[in-house]
């Protein structure tokens, strides 16, 4: 065993401290009844039953926008990621930056350039949907960029080549082999996609409507508009849901990237 | 297996890239049916471009053309082009097992499931991969998967089997192994194919015929033992293996002569200023009167035989070959001989 620097040591603590507090205690104010007066106030649940019962229905959008929101970008994505590392032209590569454009440019002016272009068409614009493309457009970067990576290896070219010389047109050798060879970095992407889109603020913000609204912007409308206790029960409902949803699709790359990866 | 033996051949095939520089320069070759032709060069003498250029994967530029026995392929791609292709890394489909990888080029042709049963069957058996069915790629090793490559490549019944590096990725022992089991396989298939690789001593264990390459262009075609004793340019001479250049000037040449020392070799004019000569065709002795002298200035032990580094006056140092049980140690003065037909007929280029 190695020892450990003593200095060393305090140093990770401090800096763990620091960085796991501000999470505990907000988490403990959930649970108190009245924060100013911290524990001797006592400690209730309906705080947390409060906020699960006015904001519950966040919970199931926000889920729902971000599973869409990764199923349309892995189908628009990887043919995209794939067209982008066989392209050579200067084309490509000015695309491929242009593309990068979403995640530089603030949410809001992306969020106001929608509302622009689309505002007027009612239905779509009062609807989830609104807010699923705006979440599009913000992460199919990341899942093109991912993806288009893992294409462009040399051992996936010829891999491909491979299969091409076996007699495979392209739809065959695509979805037979390309897709599961890449498989693990799909999985990535997706994963990626689906932290950005459920943490998602800015973009969302601008989007939403009273009647369409995701779990960050709840957590925002609750710490603006309610007692400082409801917000915080609201962070431990935002902890509930998406810690193990998080750990649940980490498993999922680890287990592709252990059965697929080269 | 059934056998279609077609011939190969290319016509003043080239390759220029779009950044304008010509990876291969208009080149010629025909392959006869169920030859082994392997494609020898050093790296970036376009050996690869050519097999790739056969193979469909990269299309010649005009007024190139392919043809497979008497069809023109020139204009298809290598999915139309029915070829079976072994890559340098194997490239095996990861997320498949041994059988599947085999079998795809079947399945993709919509080969009925118990034929494609039975044929991977017998692939198995040909490469001895029995057991190994269900594993995947990830599972098994270099020689292994190097197997499954081939078998894969062939199951499909394809007209010609290209081979790029095949052994590249594997290490010295075991490609030496693997280099002869693949000679014997190739031959057994009995398939027109094509073979590139950078290693002389492979691609001589191989080929039935051999063309060798250089800066975009074959040098030179022909088997492997008259490349090697008759090639034509110092090039080839030097890559199959170590040759000594000793030079002579204007006038020795005219009369016919090699002048070391005191000792006078007759040597025709027609052999040049540059005479060749490879180290096991110099013999040498310990000092005789009115022979050529030289000292010993290196002795390197390589089990097979000892390599000698011999200085003679007004030459460069001649690499010799003695057997493994000469006595010859560094230091010692030797005289040296050898016999005028071993000089290599060579034009320098």
């Amino acid at each position: 065993m190695k020892t450990r620097s003593p200095i060393l040591v305090t140093l990770t603590m401090i800096v763990l401290i620091f960085m796991i507090s501000p999470m505990l205690i907000s988490i403990t104010a959930a649970f108190l009844q009245q924060y100013s007066r911290g524990l001797s106030g006592g400690l209730t649940l309906d705080w947390v039953a409060h906020v699960f019962g006015q904001y519950g229905s966040t919970v199931t959008a926000s889920i729902l926008i971000a599973t869409s929101c990764v199923i349309g970008n892995a189908l628009i994505g990887v043919p995209c990621a794939y067209a982008l590392a066989r392209a050579r032209g200067r084309w490509a590569r000015s695309f491929e930056e242009m593309l990068t454009l979403p995640v530089a440019v603030p949410g809001l002016a992306t969020g106001l350039a929608l509302i622009l272009t689309y505002g007027e068409w009612r239905d779509f614009r009062q609807s989830y949907a609104f807010i699923l493309v705006g979440h599009m457009v913000f992460t199919l970067p990341f899942m093109v960029r991912t993806v288009s990576a893992a294409f462009q290896r040399a051992e996936i070219a010829s891999i491909e080549e491979a299969a091409r010389s076996l007699g495979a047109g392209f739809i065959t050798r695509f979805l037979t082999v390309l897709v599961p060879v890449v498989l693990p970095s799909i999985v990535a992407g997706s994963l990626m996609v689906f932290t950005l889109s459920i943490g998602e603020f800015n973009l969302t913000w601008l989007l939403h409507t009273p009647l369409t609204r995701t779990l960050p912007v709840g957590l925002a409308d609750s710490y603006a508009s309610m007692r400082i206790e409801i917000g915080s029960a609201y962070t431990l409902m935002f902890f509930i849901v998406v810690l193990p949803l998080l750990w649940l699709l980490n498993l999922a790359a680890t287990l592709t990237q252990k059965r697929y990866g080269t | 297996m059934e056998l279609e033996q077609i011939a190969l051949t290319a016509v003043a095939c080239a390759k220029t890239y779009s950044d304008g520089t010509q990876g291969l320069k208009p080149t010629s070759l025909e392959i006869s049916p169920g030859e082994i032709m392997t494609l020898l060069g050093p790296s970036g003498c376009g050996k690869t471009t050519l097999l790739r250029i056969l193979a469909g994967l990269e299309m010649t530029d005009a007024g190139g053309q392919i043809l497979f026995g008497d069809q023109d392929v020139t204009a298809r791609p290598i999915e139309q082009r029915r070829v079976g292709m072994v890559f340098q890394h194997y490239a095996l489909f990861p997320h498949m097992t041994v059988q599947r990888n085999i079998e795809y080029g079947l399945k993709v042709r919509g080969v009925d499931a118990t034929i494609r049963q039975k044929k991977v069957g017998e692939l198995i058996d040909l490469v001895r991969l029995g057991g190994l069915e269900h594993k995947r790629p990830a599972e098994l090793s270099g020689g292994q998967k190097q197997r499954v490559a081939l078998a894969r490549a062939v199951a499909a019944g394809p007209r010609v089997l290209l081979l790029d590096e095949p052994l590249t990725a594997l290490d010295t022992k075991l490609k030496e192994v693997l280099r002869d089991e693949l000679a014997e396989l190739l031959r057994r298939l009995g398939m027109t194919a094509v073979y590139v690789t950078h290693d002389q001593q492979e691609a001589m264990a191989i080929a039935d015929r051999m063309a060798v390459m250089r800066a975009g262009e074959i040098i030179q075609v022909g088997d492997p033992e008259s490349l090697y004793r008759q090639p034509k340019h110092t090039f080839v001479a030097n890559f199959l293996g170590r040759v000594n250049i000793l030079r002579r000037d204007l006038s020795h040449t005219q009369d016919g002569v090699l002048v070391l020392g005191a000792k006078i070799f007759r040597v025709p004019t027609h052999l040049g200023q540059e005479l060749l000569v490879r180290p096991e065709d110099i013999s040498i002795d310990y000092p005789q009167p009115d022979h050529a002298r030289g000292v010993i200035t290196q002795r390197s032990f390589r089990g097979d035989r000892i390599q000698l580094r011999v200085r003679i006056e007004s030459q460069d140092p001649l690499v010799v070959d003695v057997s493994r049980d000469a006595l010859f140690k560094q230091g010692d003065a030797v005289s040296v001989a050898f016999s005028p037909a071993s000089f290599i007929r060579a034009k320098e280029s």
